[in-house]
């Protein structure tokens, strides 16, 4: 298990190289996940503040996620 | 051609009563070569090595600095749109800019660059290539610029942001008009390289005002 | 072709396909993982460090394909002013300068080892890096301006500048490479790919094509919904001055009917 880890002494390269990778895509998916559930949230907040207080005025927005 | 003369004559008249633009430019090539020497010591052999690099270099930072002003000042004052709207084709009028913008800083900048080749101990059997591959160059030069400078128009801070577009597109002119210097101080011919960037110079003289004129149009909507 | 422009079109087109690409996303990874780090051969000359490759190469290819993506996007977008077009462009390029990032970062990491030294001005890291720069410059550009629609706009034409430079500077790179490079101990081409080392490249470049679509689909949705909180609060602070004004107007009415009487 240990000569797998090690890989042939090459293993901090490797490794470090397979982590640099996953963290970076990772992080990458989990920031826009984030920003996108934040923007959702805003913007069906004030769709329903405008819509409050305009009750005449409303017109069917279109319905995104 | 007459809108091409009109434009031409304008902006170099302004560059020329207002006078400090090109002196700038002069001074800041000056001032940055002059730098080189402070960095890499002053060793006679060493600084000939890296005469062709650093006054390369240094050229093709003065003429990105100068870039700003191309549209700017026209843009702000609304003389741009104008520009556009009138019935001359647009390209033409950028291309009028472009030359201007040339005549007013690549111009000095071959001008002053034997100057600093003697300095920096350039030998003498490059300085004819120098000179010719910087006629060739700068007006490219100017040509990319005008690109980035019409991009940045109403964008937040500007200056830095051109620089960040326009260096990557510059490459290639600093890659043949270094080498053509470095193969002539090798006592090469430097043909090759200097074809190549008069190649480079027609491609961006027959397409850049294309990109520059639409991307001012885009500044214009 | 601009129905497609529409958010609920845009939605109902990649609503059912988003699952599909995360599954296919996961399972392609997760089997050239375990193709690339337990179940390929070691290569006669790089050893274990072969597996950096497995990393490398995808980087190295989707960090061109977005460019290419992005120019194609520039493209559409100056000649049928699809407003899509420009939305995609934003949203592929910071996806395609991480993947450019990683591929001159494990490059580095693999080139340590193998010729000693963490970075060499070959040809192809150097287009790489210029790449980057390009990538940079464009979103420098596209979030420099204030009207984010204007951004895009300009991002566009520069792309499609860019992509017309790219095959230049390459060019150009490569000649500067062969003068100042001349036999030198450092070889970029490797042993041609082995038959068995192809399935875990293969998997590895799909995988990273997939997830490359699945962030697109996401950053779109988040683009479209920026748009729609900026149009929304636009039109909220005509709403909120009306009412203040109404508001401003009946307390003075008020209060001038209240002195009147007294």
């Amino acid at each position: 298990m240990s000569e797998f880890f090690s890989m042939g002494g090459y293993g901090s390269y490797i490794w470090g190289s397979y982590a640099i990778t996953a963290i970076a895509m990772i992080a990458l998916l989990l920031a826009t996940l984030r920003s996108l559930r934040n923007s959702r949230i805003e913007r069906d907040q004030l769709e329903t503040v405008l819509q409050a207080r305009r009750p005449r005025r409303t017109k069917k927005a279109p319905k995104a996620s | 051609m007459n809108g091409f003369l009109a434009i031409l004559q304008r902006d170099l008249r302004l560059a020329l009563r207002q006078g400090a633009d090109s002196v700038m430019v002069v001074a800041f090539f000056i001032v940055t070569t002059t730098l080189f020497p402070f960095g890499v010591g002053p060793e006679a052999n060493i600084l000939a090595r890296i005469a062709s690099g650093v006054i390369w270099v240094s050229a093709l930072l003065a003429a990105m600095l100068s870039l700003e002003r191309v549209f700017q000042t026209d843009y702000e004052d609304g003389t741009l749109e104008l520009l556009t709207l009138s019935p001359v084709s647009l390209e033409l009028l950028v291309l009028g800019k472009v030359l201007a913008h040339w005549l007013t800083t690549g111009l000095p900048l071959i001008i002053a660059a034997p100057l600093m080749a003697v300095m920096l101990n350039m030998d003498q059997n490059g300085f004819v290539t120098l000179m010719i591959a910087m006629l060739l160059g700068t007006p490219a030069l100017s040509l990319i610029g005008a690109i980035g400078a019409a991009l940045i128009l109403g964008a937040r801070r500007g200056g830095v942001l051109v620089s960040l577009l326009v260096l990557p597109l510059y490459i290639p002119v600093l890659i043949f008009g270094a080498g053509a210097v470095e193969a002539a101080l090798l006592g090469i011919s430097a043909t090759a390289q200097l074809q190549i960037m008069g190649a480079i110079l027609l491609i961006t003289l027959a397409a850049t005002p294309f990109a520059t004129a639409h991307a001012v149009r885009q500044a214009m909507e | 072709m601009h129905r497609f422009a529409k958010p609920s079109v845009f939605l109902k087109l990649t609503d059912p396909l988003l699952p599909w690409l995360a599954g296919a996303t996961a399972i392609l990874i997760a089997t050239g993982l375990y193709f690339a780090l337990f179940a390929s051969p070691l290569d006669y000359q790089q050893g274990d460090t072969v597996r950096i490759m497995y990393l490398h190469v995808p980087a190295a290819w989707m960090g061109l394909f977005c460019y290419v993506g992005m120019a194609i996007c520039g493209a559409m977008s100056l000649i049928w002013k699809h407003p899509l077009a420009d939305i995609c462009a934003r949203a592929t390029a910071p996806i395609g300068a991480t993947f450019t990032a990683l591929c001159l970062i494990t490059g580095s990491l693999w080139g340590e080892p193998m010729w000693g030294t963490w970075w060499v001005w070959d040809a192809r890291l150097t287009s790489m890096l210029i790449l980057l720069f390009l990538y940079l410059g464009y979103i420098a550009l596209v979030n420099a301006f204030d009207d984010p629609e204007r951004g895009s706009k300009a991002g566009s034409a520069l792309a499609l500048v860019g992509a017309i430079n790219v095959p230049i500077v390459k060019f150009s790179v490569d000649w500067w490479n062969t003068l100042h490079q001349p036999a030198s101990i450092v070889r970029m081409d490797g042993p041609s790919v082995d038959p068995s080392m192809q399935l875990p490249l293969a998997l590895m470049i799909l995988g990273f094509t997939c997830y490359y679509f699945v962030l697109l689909i996401l950053r779109v949705r988040l683009e479209l919904n920026e748009r729609r909180i900026r149009a929304l609060q636009l039109s909220g602070m005509f709403d909120e001055r009306s009412d203040q004004e109404a508001e401003k107007a009946n307390s003075y009415d008020a209060g001038h009917n209240a002195e009147a009487s007294q």
